[in-house]
């Protein structure tokens, strides 16, 4: 947990002298990959990040869109993986506290979060259930004390997490743009830590996050405490008001070391503080471990002499300690001292700007066997694989989790979680919907298709919602940078998001890289993650009850591509095949034509097919309205396949939607008009979902029996096993 | 009329409260943080939702000490209306303004979901617009929900009339599946669900009408028609 010798080398060269302790532990901590983005930084300026709505602002960790009548919101992703995988409870609740403070360092409030979990086999392994538990209930305690709504997320178990956790927290933050902070610092400003004490926890956290997991550090785990976070947003919010704030960031990974040197680079500015000055947890810590904790809670804020007496009552108000501990100097020092002697005097350009690597990327081996199709026993009972998958962890409703979560607080939540996006009504009068999806396995079969997947799924479940999308937010996790072919599958998703983002126009605000994500037996999937935001400006599509007689149409086709599918690899144990491609064209004809028809509100229900293909989504429909269906398979729009591969293909661009008989007519003639690949297969009616295929029944399962499993089984397997 | 939303440090349902007493029913309403006094001129008290102090110790217990509870006793002792939701209800019990304690729900989790109330009380500021067993959609979100009181404690509730909302099925495992009671007097109540994340139709998937009522009880115990 130190700097490589080369790095040392080029340290000693850019200072010209040997560097104080202090001022290495301060310089280790921003060079980590964690905090430096060294092997990604290079990359990612691929991603398109500009756009009509974007604004960008100096030293921002939230990206912001503008949403119109003077209202902007603001969105952030990150991660908590390797503290999560040691402590799982604290791990996930820090990592709630961490993202929601880049939110309110904009000046926004934060208005909702979302969080990704990913796991080991939990049916067999009994330590991921016991993560998975823990993490749930981490970010429960954190984000409902918080009082901000989790409204959606998801959650996935792959083996190639076992032993770890994958943790991704994404926040919402809303306001005005005239309350939008804007960075700023002036000679003899001061420089203010508010919020939490700084104690000897987290220690050396970010260089823990930018290594293999191999030892359980758990000093290295930060502690949290969600009601500080509480009063520290009210106080900053508050402040912000009085105008008091000139610059404003959160301490994160790093701390200090991070919060000071990023805000004197960013704003062109030296700071010197003396670490006495610090309020700390406890007495005698070292002016290392002051600059490099990574307590939470803490906020840097640069005020001047006339503010922070203000800011002061403000803190005295919520009982919030606040430390003047250093001023603004001319210059790009960033000067730390313990009283009058000094510990580190080192330029702000040097800390923050890591050396930037080219790492060698190469193909990994096992990809070309991997796209390779395999003859797969014949399925009898199809009935019964349907249930299997209902019920299985990957599929299962997830209400044993969200449920956990306060999702109503803030009275915005107008779609409520387990739906498709989860929608938020605006103060405008505009909606915003949001999703986070990802798909290791596919990701895994092929890196590029499987990115672009992920953040196209993203795009219809906003799209079912009636929403347009107008930003992205990228976490993109993957194992250990070093090895080339872990690297090069880095690459391949980068460039395939790079790709549909700028064929969309749809800018990426915001992201996150988090690599050295290595288990026990190995390196994790590659496993991106993709936040869409999608904005409604008048009337969303709130999923209507569906009635005897409505009937289904499947907007989109239907490919060979089980790569990756559940189907493949929960019932057949089959890791390979085809993985699905977006045809960027159809993806975008497709969306266009759900969004045309929903503004004419001629649909009832639209639901995006993903996970589980048809069947899994044409089911889940009968189970939320309690009503069976009888579809037809010949009917379904596409390649001429099998039935299993229909019922279970995860084919992208595909939605299903439910219309009211009297409307058919009028959605015919919007998808003909778009050139739109679309049936109608079949109508609601009864209580059992059946799949016909001629005279044939394919699947016939009693709706109240599928309904069960699916709603009661991943509670039951957490809590009896 | 006045009506006085009280803010602790971490509750987080006040802006919520504010919102409905505001925009939807036109009140006007104020906050005040627990520190200060109430002004005389109040004509109502709500103690919103949140985690005051983090639930430490015990969710509203320390909330229960903070000097704005003094004029809220003596606002209760001159029958002013005093609603507590959630956090609310609990910093009520723990001052000793209602009866019985709340303890961490059955499953042991934090539970938000949509439940059936039953109004068995309709004689409060706050349920007089109710018929007796009128249904109420409404969210709850609470980890400590769990309504206890001893067996005499129950029948001196039942005597008094004091169970204002029961849950129409077992959700936490309530004594006698109540969600809400009062004051001997009946102008202090509590509950656990929440009737401000109700009231508007574009967040209550089912029917927002009956928790309106609630409001629109306290309207007219005030004397004002909506």
């Amino acid at each position: 947990m130190s700097l490589e010798p080369q790095e040392l080398e080029d340290l000693k060269s850019k200072i010209g002298r040997e560097p104080t302790s202090t001022e290495l532990q301060i310089v280790a901590a921003e060079w980590s990959e964690h905090c430096s983005y060294k092997s990604s930084k290079k990359h990612l300026k691929m991603l398109p990040m500009t756009g009509p709505l974007v604004i960008s602002e100096k030293g921002y960790d939230s990206g912001v869109l503008d949403v119109g009548d003077g209202y902007v919101i603001t969105a952030h992703i990150e991660s908590h993986n390797h503290p999560s995988a040691v402590e799982p409870y604290g791990g996930a609740a820090t990592g709630v506290g961490g993202v929601i403070r880049d939110i309110l360092s904009a000046g926004t409030r934060p208005i909702a979060i979302f969080d990704g979990l990913r796991f080991g086999d939990i049916e067999k392994d009994q330590q991921a259930r016991w993560l998975f538990k823990n993490a749930v209930t981490g970010i429960a305690d954190y984000g409902n004390c918080l009082g901000i709504p989790t409204i959606g997320g998801e959650v996935e178990f792959d083996e190639c997490y076992s032993n770890y956790a994958l943790v991704d927290v994404a926040a919402i933050g809303f306001g005005k743009k005239e309350n939008l902070i804007k960075n700023h610092a002036n000679k003899g400003d001061l420089v203010v830590l508010m919020g939490g004490s700084t104690g000897r926890d987290g220690i050396g956290g970010s260089q823990f996050a930018s290594d293999s997991l191999e030892s359980e550090d758990r000093s290295a785990v930060q502690v949290p405490d969600p009601f500080i976070e509480k009063l520290v947003i009210e106080a900053i919010l508050e402040a912000r008001n009085h105008n008091l704030i000139n610059a404003l960031k959160d301490l994160g990974g790093g701390g200090l070391s991070c919060a000071v040197s990023e805000t004197a680079d960013t704003l062109g500015i030296g700071i010197e503080m003396d670490v006495d000055k610090v309020h700390t947890k406890e007495s005698g810590m070292h002016p290392d471990e002051i600059m490099v904790s990574e307590s939470q809670e803490r906020m840097l804020i640069v005020t001047n002499k006339k503010k922070l007496k203000k800011l002061q009552e403000i803190c005295k108000k919520f009982s919030i300690t606040c430390s003047v501990i250093g001023h603004v100097t001319s210059g790009n020092l960033m000067h730390v001292k313990k009283g009058a002697k000094t510990f580190a005097n080192i330029s702000t350009d040097v800390v923050a700007n890591a050396h930037l690597l080219d790492r060698p990327s190469k193909k990994p081996a096992y990809l070309d066997a991997i796209q390779k199709e395999k003859k797969l026993k014949p399925i009898t009972n199809l009935s019964k694989t349907l249930m299997r998958l209902i019920s299985s962890p990957n599929i299962a409703s997830k209400i044993w989790v969200y449920s956990q979560y306060d999702h109503e607080v803030g009275i915005r939540t107008v779609v409520k979680p387990g739906k498709d996006a989860s929608v938020l009504r605006l103060d405008n009068g505009k909606f915003l919907s949001a999703k986070i999806d990802g798909n290791p396995k596919q990701c895994y079969i092929n890196p590029r298709e499987g990115a672009i997947g992920c953040f196209e799924e993203a795009c219809r479940n906003v799209v079912c919602t009636g929403a347009k999308p107008i930003g992205m937010l990228d976490h993109l996790q993957f194992g250990n940078p070093e090895d080339p072919e872990i690297f090069w599958t880095f690459l391949e998703s980068l460039k395939g998001l790079t790709d549909f983002a700028k064929y969309f126009k749809i800018p990426c605000i915001g992201g996150k890289v988090s690599l050295y994500n290595e288990t026990p037996s190995g390196p994790i999937k590659p496993t991106p993650l993709i936040g869409v935001l999608g904005l409604i400006d008048k009337k969303p599509l709130i999923p209507q009850k569906v009635l005897d007689g409505d009937s289904l149409i499947m907007i989109g086709d239907t490919k060979d591509e089980l790569g990756g599918s559940e189907y493949y690899e929960y019932i057949h144990k089959f890791i390979g095949g085809n993985c699905p491609k977006v045809d960027f064209a159809e993806s975008k004809k497709n969306m266009k034509s759900v969004l045309d028809l929903i503004k004419k509100q001629l649909l009832k229900v639209c639901h995006d097919c993903s996970k589980g293909g048809l069947a899994v989504a044409a089911s889940e429909i009968c189970m939320t309205n309690q009503i069976g269906c009888q579809l037809s398979l010949e009917k379904v729009p596409g390649e001429k396949l099998s039935d299993d591969k229909k019922l279970f293909s995860e084919s992208h661009s595909r939605y299903l939607a439910v219309i009211d008989k009297k409307n058919i007519k009028k959605v015919e003639e919007t998808l003909q008009k778009n050139k739109v690949s679309y049936k109608t297969i079949g109508k609601f009616t009864g209580n059992k979902i059946q799949f016909n295929h001629g005279k044939n029944t394919v699947i016939d399962l009693s709706v109240d029996k599928a309904q069960k499993a699916w709603v009661s089984s991943l509670g039951e397997l957490v809590t009896h096993g | 009329m006045k009506v006085g939303v009280v803010v602790f440090p971490g509750s987080n349902c006040d802006r919520d409260m504010f919102h409905v007493l505001t925009d939807v029913f036109k009140l006007d309403a104020q906050y005040f943080w627990h520190e200060k006094g109430l002004p005389k001129n109040i004509d109502a008290v709500i103690l919103p939702g949140g985690f005051s102090y983090g639930d430490r110790l015990r969710a509203g217990v320390i909330a229960a000490h903070s000097p704005v509870i003094a004029d809220v006793q003596k606002m209760a002792k001159k029958g002013i209306p005093i609603l507590g939701v959630c956090n609310g209800f609990q910093i009520l019990v723990e001052s000793g303004l209602l009866p019985g304690v709340l303890l961490k729900n059955t499953s042991l989790n934090f539970m938000c979901e949509w439940t059936n109330l039953i109004v068995e009380n309709n004689k409060t500021p706050f349920t007089s617009q109710f018929k007796l067993y009128q249904k109420i959609p409404i969210p709850i979100a609470n980890g400590e929900g769990r309504y206890y009181v001893d067996d005499d404690s129950l029948k001196q509730l039942k005597k008094n009339n004091q169970i204002v909302f029961r849950y129409e099925n077992v959700v936490n495992g309530s004594t006698d599946r109540i969600a809400g009671v009062c004051n001997e007097d009946g102008n202090v109540v509590g509950m656990m669900p929440h009737p401000e994340r109700a009231v508007e139709s574009e967040i209550n998937p089912i029917d927002n009408k009956p928790s309106s009522l609630i409001f629109e009880s306290l309207l007219s115990s005030m004397g004002v028609t909506h």
